[in-house]
């Protein structure tokens, strides 16, 4: 029997894991990190755009702070989001990339005096101030107010992976790559680790620590067409849902990107569009001005990607043989500006699909269609990132819901997110460990790693009937087909059956490698779908059952947002044995919110069922404003006295600016 | 029109008593710009779902599915089926690192030993106030750390290098780009001596013996053979003090 023990074990070597974890080896404890691959390959690295926070260096960042950053992402969640862990989150962001600069992350920098820019597909001159210069530049994402978005040309992902991974070395966290965590182990209260399979010879050991962090990413790939990496398959989420205490949340909200090319679905940056890189249909048309006259392409995510299906159902699309298309046309930025910002995106259009983003007029436009990219639900935390059903399991970056992104995230705040929530959760985390959680009894550990040991030889043994890359490639169909962009009740009802059926399959197959004691890719197929299908099946369900539309969450049989029977969060989770998830709902509180719920700015007007409780709270918003206002309180105050949230005082000082200082 | 390829993908399952070496052949349909991924994983679904092998982004950025192309280290996923003429693509692990199985490698225990190597990461006596103004970095200078700070950790410039193969403690070109990156960077305060200390030696940078096969093959396309000939120079001068 192999048992492993440290103070603290983090599942999921990207950016989140590996930030957190340095957090726990700065605290002083022993911090083992599990990860499915080498943690630089990580699906951080594909993060091309960049990371969201308010510098305000740049001179389309002037002006720019916590408070605009705040107010962005709760208009982008469509109301869904956490309003004190978006406060959290917005404070801690800006000393997250001053932190990845002093570990030698390259941001691209501000050069002082003139620079050319594309806005509106017009080039532009803007004048950088001689104080900013040196200081860390940001270019424009969908749906903020400011240029925010800090960058590494369009390779940020990959640098500051590299960045934090290099620091976790140096901190000595122990990274144990090509493990996968199967199994949960808990005594029914509380968290004590995790049976892993080691991917490269099959065995099974138990990792026992005081705390347990999943930080294992998103689920795109229960879809057809995503832009997530082959490893992104929700499975560290679904060995959450199978303790059976543990709620993920919100599964329904699933995000789709609006620029993956096309076939590949290797996606192509938000950069692109903040760049100033345009949408056009079959006649070479630009549409995105006429349904969004004010943001135009810039509009959210899920309003852009909705629009874009709209033109194509219209009869506007490029018909190709993997269907319909639209063009991304990044080539009146010019050629200097693509091979130097957007040398990736060159690189794939050339490689993948043999064309010259650079070059100017069709011969240059790229075939896009909006495709699946994030995964807004998750393992439901606490704002300490702690679950509130399981003690000692903590969930950090795409795999939890935290919540700051509600039900449409914002480009350029999920990178974010994943370094700030391993500061902020990192340290709670590491204060857990260092507190809690002094005995494990091992006949709990090992009675999960025989059980463990059973399962998987069941899976081999068993003469099953069917083929697990049949159910996986099926279950892909169904939710591209019924659970994406657009989504009815009959077609979601339709969804969940299928779901349901494929499921049962699923734990009927043939295994034909016999071997345990090796890697055996067919095998981790058997036990992976299963996982798959629980997780798609949340997703489904929540959606079928949630009669509304909010951000990326669309139903055509119920088109507006529904403040009045919708303010609530979808909890979902899964008693052994059955073929469908439980589902509760978790109400959010308008009168405890800093921004009510309103318009968003972008997307249909009057889309709304109101809330009578948002203009009762807007009204009680705007009279503390006002008074504290007139008596000259600062900014600080009145946002305390609005929405007091709580953070760790490290993260909570105020962050300096050019030319405001702490203001 | 669609042609028949030839894959041939070598199998080998070093844990096994009774697994030997061998080639299997697996025919399948071209398709537009069909990559080694794309067949790959064709194979695993329709033909053989024990042949291991490693992908994660399929986009050319990660650098996991670095492999032999008929004898040459290339990324699968942005190696093109097209540009095999006689359709016949011959599949192999890297050398240099240990074998897993099959196509799969480990090089994430290579890297991870190069990065301590190094001391891959900044070194720095200040402490940052993360709440104050970041220090201010020239454009240009930033520019270039990214230049450096490209390197994927594929493995491509180690399977490629003839010195690597003789001397298996070679640090190789990803180890000696490791080190001009960090010498580069105005936040780290390393001098050319400390660097010395590290790689000044027949395992670090005086073991290259130029053969330029890393520089050929790098996916990232990154300036290895110049970067070492800055370093040697650098420590030349630094050992002729």
């Amino acid at each position: 029997m192999n048992i492993q023990y440290s103070d603290a074990l983090v599942i999921g070597g990207g950016l989140a894991g590996l930030r957190a974890a340095i957090e726990v080896a700065k605290s002083g404890q022993s911090v083992t990190l599990l990860s499915i691959c080498p943690v630089k390959r990580s699906h951080s690295a594909a993060v091309q755009g960049g990371m969201q926070a308010s510098l305000g260096n740049g001179a389309k960042g002037e002006g720019d702070n916590e408070d605009l950053h705040f107010a962005d992402t709760v208009k982008g969640s469509d109301w869904g989001c956490d309003q004190e862990v978006a406060r959290m989150f917005a404070q801690t962001a800006p000393k997250a990339v001053r932190e990845l600069a002093a570990w030698g992350v390259p941001w691209t920098r501000v050069t002082k005096g003139p620079r050319t820019v594309v806005i509106n597909a017009q080039k532009t001159v803007i004048e950088e101030k001689e104080e900013a210069h040196g200081l860390i530049n940001a270019r424009d994402f969908g749906g903020t107010k400011k240029w925010r978005t800090c960058y590494i040309a369009d390779a940020t992902g990959h640098c500051m992976l590299y960045g934090v991974a290099n620091e976790a070395i140096k901190h000595q966290v122990k990274v144990i790559d090509r493990m996968e965590a199967v199994r949960i182990i808990h005594d029914g209260k509380k968290c004590l680790g995790v049976i892993a399979r080691d991917l490269t010879n099959g065995q099974l050991i138990a990792y026992i620590a005081r705390g347990t962090m999943i930080a294992t990413g998103g689920y795109g790939r229960i879809y057809k067409q995503t832009t997530n990496a082959v490893i992104c398959e929700g499975t560290g989420a679904a060995i959450a849902l199978e303790t059976g205490l543990c709620r993920l949340s919100n599964m329904e909200a699933v995000q789709f990107h609006p620029t993956p090319i096309v076939p590949s679905g290797i996606l192509l940056t938000e950069g692109c569009r903040g760049d100033g890189g345009i949408l056009r249909d079959v006649d070479g048309y630009r549409f995105m001005p006429d349904y969004e006259p004010e943001k135009k392409e810039l509009a959210s995510r899920d309003v852009v990607s909705r629009r874009m299906m709209e033109h194509i159902r219209k009869g506007k699309g490029v018909k190709s043989p993997y269907g319909d298309h639209l063009w991304l046309d990044i080539s009146i930025l010019g050629r200097a500006h693509v091979e130097k910002n957007l040398r990736d995106v060159q690189d794939i259009c050339k490689t993948f699909n043999g064309i010259d983003p650079a070059d100017e007029g069709p011969k240059g436009w790229a075939p896009v269609l909006p495709m699946q990219h994030y995964s807004m639900g998750g393992i439901r935390t606490k704002p300490t990132g702690e679950s509130q059903w399981l003690d000692g399991l903590f969930a950090c970056g795409e795999a939890a819901c935290w919540d700051m992104h509600g039900f449409n995230r914002l480009g350029g705040n999920s990178c974010a997110e994943t370094v700030v929530a391993g500061m902020i959760v990192g340290d709670y985390f590491a204060d857990y460990c260092k507190n809690n959680g002094e005995v494990v009894d091992t006949n709990v550990v090992k009675d999960f790693l025989s059980k463990e040991y059973q399962y998987l030889k069941s899976l081999v043994d068993k003469e099953g009937q069917n083929d697990v890359f049949e159910i996986k490639n099926r279950m892909k169909e169904v939710m591209w087909d019924k659970v994406a962009i657009f989504r009815t009740g009959e077609g979601l009802k339709e969804a969940v059956n299928e779901l349901e059926e494929l499921y049962k399959k699923s734990l009927n197959v043939k295994v034909h490698c016999k071997e345990l004691d090796a890697a055996n890719p067919e095998l981790e197929e058997a036990y992976r779908v299963p996982r798959m299908l629980k997780v798609a099946l949340c997703v489904a369900y929540g959606a079928l059952l949630r009669t509304e539309s909010r951000g990326a969450h669309y139903r055509e049989d119920y088109p507006k947002r529904d403040d009045l029977n919708w303010m609530k969060r979808t909890l979902t989770y899964w008693v052994e044995g059955e073929t469908l998830p439980k589902v509760e709902y978790d109400e959010l509180d308008i009168m405890k919110m800093e921004m009510p719920p309103a318009f968003r700015g972008y997307g249909a007007k009057g889309n709304i069922i109101e809330n009578p409780l948002s203009e009762k709270r807007q009204a009680e918003v705007d009279a503390i404003r006002e008074k504290m206002e007139s008596e000259g309180k600062g900014r600080y105050e009145i946002q305390n006295a609005l929405m007091p949230y709580e953070l760790q005082a490290k993260y909570k000082a105020p962050n300096q600016r050019i030319g405001v200082d702490y203001e | 029109m669609s042609r028949k390829l030839t894959i041939k993908a070598f199998k080998y399952n070093p844990l096994s008593k009774i697994s030997k070496p061998h080639f299997v052949t697996y025919e399948l349909e071209e398709t537009p710009f069909m990559t080694v991924f794309v067949c790959l994983t064709q194979i695993r679904e329709k033909m053989d779902a024990d042949l291991s092998f490693d992908f994660v982004c399929r986009a050319g950025i990660c650098g996991s599915c670095a492999m032999m192309i008929n004898g040459v280290p290339k990324l699968a996923c942005k190696t093109l089926t097209k540009d095999y003429p006689d359709g016949v693509i011959e599949l192999m692990p890297m050398p240099a690192f240990k074998h897993i199985k099959d196509l799969s490698v480990n090089t994430g225990e290579w890297f991870e030993d190069m990065c301590k190597r190094v001391e891959s990461w900044v070194h720095n006596e200040k402490e940052t106030d993360i709440s104050k103004i970041e220090e201010r970095i020239e454009p240009e200078v930033a520019d270039e750390t990214f230049e450096l700070d490209r390197c994927i950790e594929c493995g491509i410039c180690v399977a490629s290098c003839a010195t690597k193969l003789m001397r298996p403690n070679f640090i190789a070109a990803t180890g000696l780009l490791r080190t001009a990156r960090y010498l580069q960077d105005p936040h780290d305060h390393r001098t050319v001596e400390d660097f010395y200390e590290l790689v000044g030696d027949d395992d670090g940078v005086f073991g290259c013996m130029s053969l330029l096969a890393c520089e050929d093959n790098c996916p990232k396309e990154l300036p290895l053979q110049s970067k070492i000939a800055y370093m040697r120079r650098q420590l030349v001068a630094q050992k002729c003090k």
